[in-house]
């Protein structure tokens, strides 16, 4: 879906655990606090997925929560973008080989920006929100 | 009691486990008469990833960096009670310089964690603007740690017989910036927590878990010293640097002349304990030997005299929820026939349901936040067949440790 002009302006964001180690949630917070200060260029978390326009899931998705991150994100409004934070989720990091995944998260659901770290720093979590960014700006321009 | 919903009182008030109050997953189910909680359960077991299982098909010096893992918040503390046990099997002797550091460093982590929790106190009280302040003072303890190790969070700090980066003489300076500048922050904290009305109205009295309640439930660490039990793993049973120090545990009597166990309580011990910690720091740096950081720098040879070992150890750490221990038992193999963790929060969690029972609804928030829970560290086991639940009950669960045990025996 098409987004409008108007929605890149200011990224609403969702975070989701899917069964992380905590390192990730906290930068994530780090990131969000004013340091760094994202909220002066409109982006905030928020408590619900259907306000959301982007969702940040971090951890590797355990098999409990594997259903709950599907639901989660179909809950989320179009046009949305979903942000892997952290190696785990990428390829399952040091869990790799546990019998307690379900992922990675691409596994579960579609993943369109990875921010690797174990865990990211909070520079390395704004700029994937920038890759975000201009991966939205690709849609619209699109015919 | 599992997601039996009714529409007459009492009624039934699910969350989680995906819940903004929550930073974590964990399902509550709350039962209600209007805004009173009349009773309470949860579910953990979402952030199950089977480490244990993993553990024991590896080696000790990658479990190391596993037990990083376990938690974000405490990079150190399973790692460290982990290389303790494993140390002690294996009886390897960590240089006194090493442990010196991993007092500092095991420190650094409580300042950083008790403002992380303050913030997040606030956070659930509604009082954002603490939790802004809470959490910019503690991005200059994260520089420091990332300034010693590296990184900011999952500092690989600890390796089994020492550690793995040394404190370097242009390092003590900015520590000892850091030291003073907390402790002029010091005062304008417990100024905000303590003497803000509202906080107290809303945490004295709040959550209340009385001493026989937190002794029957095996509760540790701040949760267990506000409702006035005297323990602490650095003062009973020291390790790392912590015999050389003069350390008391820290009872909220010291502040206010009583202990009344509430969440007002469990605020002053966390705010009480940065000034400890500093102090630590400081006796640390006073008192640091020069010497090597390891017992063996070369891994090989390491993993050698691991493979070699035999035998059984605990590790314990006294860490920033309270106490961690490990149960390593090796067998001449390359990986452990046997790890066990119990993390701090394992025994605090059950203190939830007498600190919820009778509460207002609006107070949840707060007394589930106030006993500083991590789930990523706790969740040891998960049942997961087919699409189905099950509820194992207490008789299942002893039955299946006794087969484990007689597996092990033979």
């Amino acid at each position: 879906m098409k987004p409008t002009p108007s929605f890149n302006r200011s990224l609403w964001v969702f975070h989701l655990n899917s069964g992380s180690c905590n390192g990730c949630e906290i930068e994530i917070v780090a990131t969000l606090m004013p340091r760094y200060d994202p909220e002066r260029f409109g982006i905030k978390l928020v408590g619900s997925p259907k306000h959301a326009d982007v969702i940040l899931v971090t951890g590797p998705v355990t098999k409990k929560m594997a259903d709950r991150v599907k639901r989660t994100y179909e809950q989320v409004p179009d046009p949305k973008v979903v942000m892997c934070i952290g190696t785990c989720g990428e390829s399952g990091g040091v869990f790799y080989d546990s019998y307690s995944l379900a992922g990675p998260i691409d596994d579960v659901i579609p993943v369109d920006v990875y921010v690797s770290g174990c865990p990211p720093r909070p520079e390395a979590i704004i700029h994937g929100v920038v890759k975000a960014l201009a991966k939205l700006e690709r849609l619209e321009a699109a015919p | 009691m599992t997601g039996e919903k009714t529409k007459t009182v009492p009624y039934t008030v699910p969350v989680g486990p995906i819940h903004p109050a929550l930073k974590e997953p964990v399902m509550f189910t709350f039962t209600m008469e209007g805004e009173q909680v009349r009773d309470v359960d949860f579910a953990p077991g979402q952030t199950h990833r089977g480490i244990e299982w993993m553990g024991m098909r590896r080696n000790p010096v990658q479990i190391v960096h596993l037990t990083d893992r376990i938690c974000g918040i405490c990079g150190l503390v399973h790692s460290l009670a982990f290389a303790r046990a494993v140390e002690q099997v294996a009886e390897i002797e960590v240089p006194a310089r090493a442990d010196y550091i991993r007092t500092i460093m095991g420190e650094l982590e409580r300042i950083q964690s008790h403002l992380l929790w303050a913030g997040v106190a606030a956070h659930e009280l509604g009082f954002d603007t603490l939790l802004y302040l809470s959490w910019r003072v503690r991005e200059q303890a994260m520089d420091l740690i990332e300034l010693i190790s590296g990184n900011r969070v999952n500092y690989a700090m600890i390796q089994i017989g020492g550690v793995r980066r040394d404190i370097t003489p242009e390092q003590i300076p900015k520590i000892r910036e850091l030291l003073s500048t907390y402790k002029g922050l010091q005062e304008k904290l417990l100024q905000i927590f303590l003497r803000d009305a509202s906080i107290t109205l809303r945490c004295r009295d709040h959550g209340i878990l009385s001493p026989q309640m937190a002794r029957d439930l095996c509760v540790v660490g701040p949760t267990a010293r506000a409702s006035g039990i005297r323990m602490d793993v650095r003062v009973d049973y020291p390790y790392a640097a912590y015999g050389d120090l003069e350390i008391e545990p820290i009872l909220p009597d010291r502040l206010t002349g009583e202990i009344r166990g509430d969440v007002y309580d469990r605020i002053i011990v966390r705010l009480l304990e940065i000034p400890q910690s500093i102090d630590i720091i400081e006796q640390c740096l006073a008192a640091m030997p020069e010497g090597n950081i390891i017992w063996e720098p070369k891994l090989a040879k390491l993993l050698l005299t691991l493979k070699k070992a035999k035998g059984e150890a605990v590790g314990r750490h006294e860490a920033p929820r309270g106490e961690v221990l490990h149960y390593v038992r090796m067998d001449g193999k390359e990986s452990p026939t046997t790890w066990k963790v119990k993390a701090s929060s394992y025994s605090n969690l059950m203190s939830w349901i007498p600190m919820l029972r009778g509460e207002q609804i609006a107070d949840i928030p707060i007394i589930v936040a106030s006993i500083d829970p991590c789930l990523s560290c706790t969740d040891r086991v998960a049942i997961v067949r087919g699409t189905g639940r099950s509820i194992m009950t207490k008789e299942d669960l002893h039955r299946l440790s006794v087969e484990k045990t007689r597996r092990l025996q033979r």
